[in-house]
C-alpha cells in the first residue's frame, strides 16, 4: 500500500530507520504516486542504496538487486535460456521422434532463467522493489537496453514475447557519477541529488543507526565529520563512514574525541593516504579542539 | 489542477528553457502530474516536485532554484525580462559577430572561396579585470572554411593514441574467435533440426578507452589555441567518451560545448564560457580542482589523460607535484604533450616542468606545433617501452 502523503512517506522511511530530509521524502513520495523510476545521484556513502532496501522493507515488497558492472550483458541482467536443458530436450525429442514441435517447445517459459530485471517484472511473483545499483559502472549499451524496462515496465524477449509486470515494480537507480549517465535514462526518471546531511540530520541518523552511543561522542563525531567535509580532501567521508567511525570509537570504549583516538581510527573515515596524511596530527588535533568547544 | 496553475507551470518551463535548461513537453506534463500528488500550499514540496521532474542533472539544480525563487514569488508575466536579467542572463543578446557558419553560407552562395584576409593573430579583447591575479579575456576565433573543416575531419581519422584499444567484456561473432557462443550455436543448429554442425564462435570486442584532455590556454600557450581547439573539436566529434577541460587560472569543462557539430558554433560557445583566455597559469591548482571535482566522474573505465601544457606555472609549481601524483594514480595512462618554444632545447629549468615530469607515463614534446597534421602525427607515434622513459634531467 503506497503512502498517501509526503508526511506518510517520511514516516514510512523513518519507521525503517532511514532519516530523510523533506526534499528526498517528497521525491520518494512522487516516485511511488506517479509510478516513475527514481534516479538517485550523489557522492558515495550518502544512503542511496539504502533507500531501496528501506522501501522494500517498508512496503512489504521483495527487493531485487542488480549490481552493475562494465560489460554487463543481457544474460547477466535480464534472462538467459537454459542451454543445457534445451539440448537435452532436443535429444529427447529425437529419441521419441517428436521433432516436429521441438523448435517451439525449447523456447517456452520453462527454459527461461530469470535474472534480476526479468524477476522484478515477473507477473507470477509478488511485487518487487528493483534496485539498479551503481548504474554508472555499467557501459552505455546496457543503459540503452534499460530504456524499455523503465518506460513500460516490460521486457521483450525475441524468441518468447513480451513480459509485462502485473504490478509495476518500484524502481530505484543509483549512480556515484563516475560517468555521466545518458540523458535518455534521466528523462524517464524522477531525479534527486542526494547530498551529505546537515549536522542535525546526521545526528538523527547516528541515533537511528548507532544506538547506545554517548550523546557527547555523537555530537563530537558529527561536528568533526561536518568540519572535514568543509576541507579540500580528495574523497570526503560519507554518512556510511560516519556510522562506521562512531561504532569504531564505541568499540574502543571512547566517550569523547581525543586527538589520539582520531589518529588511531582515521582509516575508518578517510580511505586515501593523501587525505589521511593531510588530516592526521596537527590538523586533527585542531579540529578536535574546535568540536570539543562546540559540544561542551 | 486549476487552469492558472497549469499556465504558470508552462510559463515557468519557458523561463527555465530561456535560462538554458533543457525542459521538454514531457517534463512539463510530469511536473503538472506531480503537483496533483502533493500539498500545493507547501512551497518546499512544490519546489521539490517541480525540480525532480524538470531537472535531470545536479549542475542544473542551482539555476532551477534561483528561477524558482524568482518566478514563484510574483509570476507576473510582464517581468519576464527583468527576471532573465537577474538570472545571470542567457537571454538573447545582440551579437555583433557574424552568426556561426555565415562564412560558409556566403561561400555556398557565391560559389567561391573567400581569400583569407587574415594572417593576423587571433584577436584578444580584454573585457574586465576582476583582480590583479586574473586577467579575464575573451577570444575570437577565425572562421573556418568548409575545406578546412573537411581537412580537419580527414586528419583526425589518422589519430591513433598509444594503447588505444582496450578489450571489453562484450563479445562479437567471429569465426576464428576463442570463445564458443552457445546461444548462436543453438540457433543455427535449429535450422538443421537441432543438429549442431558448426560451433559459433565469438571474440571479445575492443574499443578505445575514454579520453580526457586537459588543455592549457594561458598566455604562453595562446599561439597554439587555435590549432588545439580545432584538434579538440575534431577529437570530440570523432570518438565517443571524450571529455575536454581548459585551464588557465581556473578550470572549465567544455565537453558539452565542443559536441556542437559546427566548429564555429562550438568555438563561440567555448569562448563565451571560458573567462580566462591568455591569462596566467596555475597548473597545480587547476589539476587539483580537476582531481577533486571531475576525476571520479570522467576517469572511469581505464581513461587516458592527455595533458597539453608548456609547464610554465605562475605559482612556482606550488602543489603541482601532489596534484600530478594524484592524477597519475587516477587514470590508466597520462600523456603530456608539451609544445616547447623553438630553441628551448629541452631543459627542464622551469620548476613546473620538473615537478610534473616524474608523474607522466609519456612525455611528448613538440617543437613547432604549426598544424593539426603535425599534432596528430606526433600523438600517433607508438608508445615508448615502459621503464625506458627519459629520466628526469637534473
Amino acid at each position: 500500500m503506497n503512502p498517501k502523503s509526503v508526511d506518510e512517506t517520511a514516516k514510512l522511511l523513518a519507521s525503517q530507520g532511514y532519516v530523510a530530509d523533506r526534499s528526498l521524502a517528497t521525491t520518494v513520495h512522487l516516485a511511488l504516486a506517479m509510478a516513475r523510476p527514481l534516479f538517485l545521484e550523489g557522492e558515495p556513502g550518502t544512503g542511496k542504496t539504502e533507500i531501496a532496501k528501506v522501501l522494500a522493507a517498508g512496503l512489504g515488497r521483495r527487493l531485487v538487486r542488480l549490481q552493475c558492472y562494465d560489460g554487463m550483458d543481457l544474460s547477466a541482467a535480464a534472462y538467459e535460456w537454459d542451454r543445457a536443458r534445451q539440448l537435452l530436450a532436443i535429444r529427447l525429442a529425437e529419441a521419441t521422434g517428436a521433432t516436429a514441435s521441438v523448435a517451439q517447445d525449447i523456447y517456452s517459459r520453462a527454459f527461461l532463467q530469470a535474472r534480476p530485471l526479468l524477476s522484478a517484472i515477473d507477473p507470477d511473483q509478488p511485487p518487487a522493489v528493483l534496485l539498479i545499483d551503481e548504474l554508472d559502472r555499467a557501459d552505455e549499451p546496457f543503459e540503452a537496453f534499460l530504456l524499455e524496462l523503465l518506460a513500460d515496465f516490460q521486457l521483450t524477449i525475441p524468441e518468447y514475447g513480451t513480459i509485462r509486470a502485473a504490478t509495476p515494480p518500484v524502481v530505484v537507480l543509483t549512480s556515484n557519477r563516475t560517468r555521466e549517465v545518458h540523458d535518455a535514462i534521466r528523462r524517464r526518471c524522477l531525479y534527486q541529488w542526494v547530498d551529505y546531511p546537515d549536522a542535525a540530520r546526521e545526528r538523527a541518523i547516528l541515533t537511528a543507526r548507532a544506538p547506545g552511543l554517548p550523546a557527547k561522542l555523537s555530537a563530537q563525531v558529527v561536528g568533526f565529520v561536518q568540519a572535514l567535509r568543509e576541507s579540500e580532501l580528495f574523497k570526503l567521508p560519507g554518512v556510511a563512514e560516519t556510522i562506521d567511525w562512531a561504532n569504531a570509537l564505541a568499540h574502543m570504549d571512547r566517550t569523547e574525541l581525543t586527538p589520539e583516538a582520531v589518529d588511531d581510527t582515521l582509516g575508518v573515515l578517510l580511505k586515501y593516504q593523501d587525505d589521511i596524511a593531510k588530516v592526521r596530527g596537527e590538523t586533527a588535533a585542531r579540529m578536535v579542539e574546535a568540536v570539543r568547544d562546540v559540544a561542551a | 489542477m486549476s487552469g492558472s496553475l497549469a499556465a504558470n507551470v508552462i510559463e515557468f518551463a519557458r523561463l527555465l528553457r530561456r535560462a538554458g535548461l533543457p525542459v521538454g513537453p514531457a517534463d512539463m506534463l510530469a511536473a503538472q502530474d506531480a503537483l496533483t500528488h502533493i500539498d500545493i500550499g507547501n512551497r518546499a514540496e512544490v519546489q521539490t516536485a517541480l525540480r525532480t521532474t524538470m531537472v535531470h542533472r545536479h549542475e542544473h539544480a542551482a539555476v532551477f532554484d534561483q528561477a524558482f525563487a524568482l518566478f514563484w514569488r510574483d509570476p507576473a508575466a510582464g517581468q519576464f525580462d527583468a527576471m532573465m536579467a537577474m538570472l545571470g542572463e542567457k537571454a538573447p543578446k545582440p551579437d555583433p559577430r557574424p552568426a556561426p557558419g555565415s562564412r560558409r553560407v556566403a561561400e555556398a552562395f557565391t560559389g567561391r572561396r573567400d581569400q583569407r584576409e587574415s594572417e593576423q593573430a587571433p584577436e584578444y579583447d580584454a573585457v574586465l579585470t576582476v583582480s590583479e591575479a586574473e586577467r579575464l579575456q575573451t577570444m575570437d576565433f577565425e572562421a573556418m572554411s568548409a575545406a578546412e573543416i573537411a581537412a580537419a575531419r580527414t586528419e583526425i581519422r589518422r589519430l591513433h593514441l598509444p594503447l588505444d584499444l582496450r578489450r571489453t567484456r562484450r563479445t562479437r561473432a567471429d569465426p576464428r574467435g576463442a570463445m564458443i557462443d552457445m546461444a548462436a550455436t543453438l540457433r543455427t543448429g535449429l535450422r538443421h533440426g537441432g543438429e549442431m554442425l558448426t560451433l559459433a564462435r565469438a571474440t571479445r570486442t575492443v574499443r578505445p578507452p575514454p579520453l580526457v584532455v586537459l588543455c592549457d590556454i594561458s598566455g604562453s600557450m595562446s599561439r597554439y589555441a587555435q590549432i588545439l581547439l580545432h584538434f579538440l573539436h575534431a577529437v570530440a566529434n570523432d570518438r565517443d567518451r571524450v571529455s575536454t577541460f581548459l585551464f588557465g587560472t581556473r578550470l572549465s569543462n567544455i565537453t558539452r560545448q565542443l559536441r556542437h557539430r559546427d566548429p564555429e558554433a562550438a568555438f563561440a560557445l567555448v569562448a563565451s564560457q571560458v573567462p580566462d583566455w591568455s591569462g596566467g597559469t596555475r597548473i597545480g591548482e587547476a589539476i587539483e580542482v580537476f582531481n577533486r571535482q571531475w576525476a571520479r566522474r570522467v576517469l572511469g573505465q581505464g581513461a587516458i589523460v592527455l595533458l597539453v601544457t608548456d609547464g610554465l606555472d605562475r605559482d612556482g609549481a606550488k602543489g603541482l607535484a601532489e596534484a600530478m601524483d594524484r592524477l597519475h594514480h587516477s587514470c590508466r595512462r597520462l600523456i603530456w604533450l608539451n609544445p616547447l618554444l623553438r630553441w628551448d632545447g629541452f631543459e627542464p629549468k622551469s620548476q613546473g616542468i620538473r615537478a610534473m615530469l616524474p608523474y607522466v607515463d609519456e612525455f611528448r614534446p613538440v617543437h613547432n606545433l604549426a598544424s593539426l597534421r603535425a599534432l596528430i602525427t606526433l600523438l600517433s607515434r607508438p608508445a615508448p617501452i615502459r621503464g625506458r622513459f627519459m629520466g628526469i634531467p637534473t
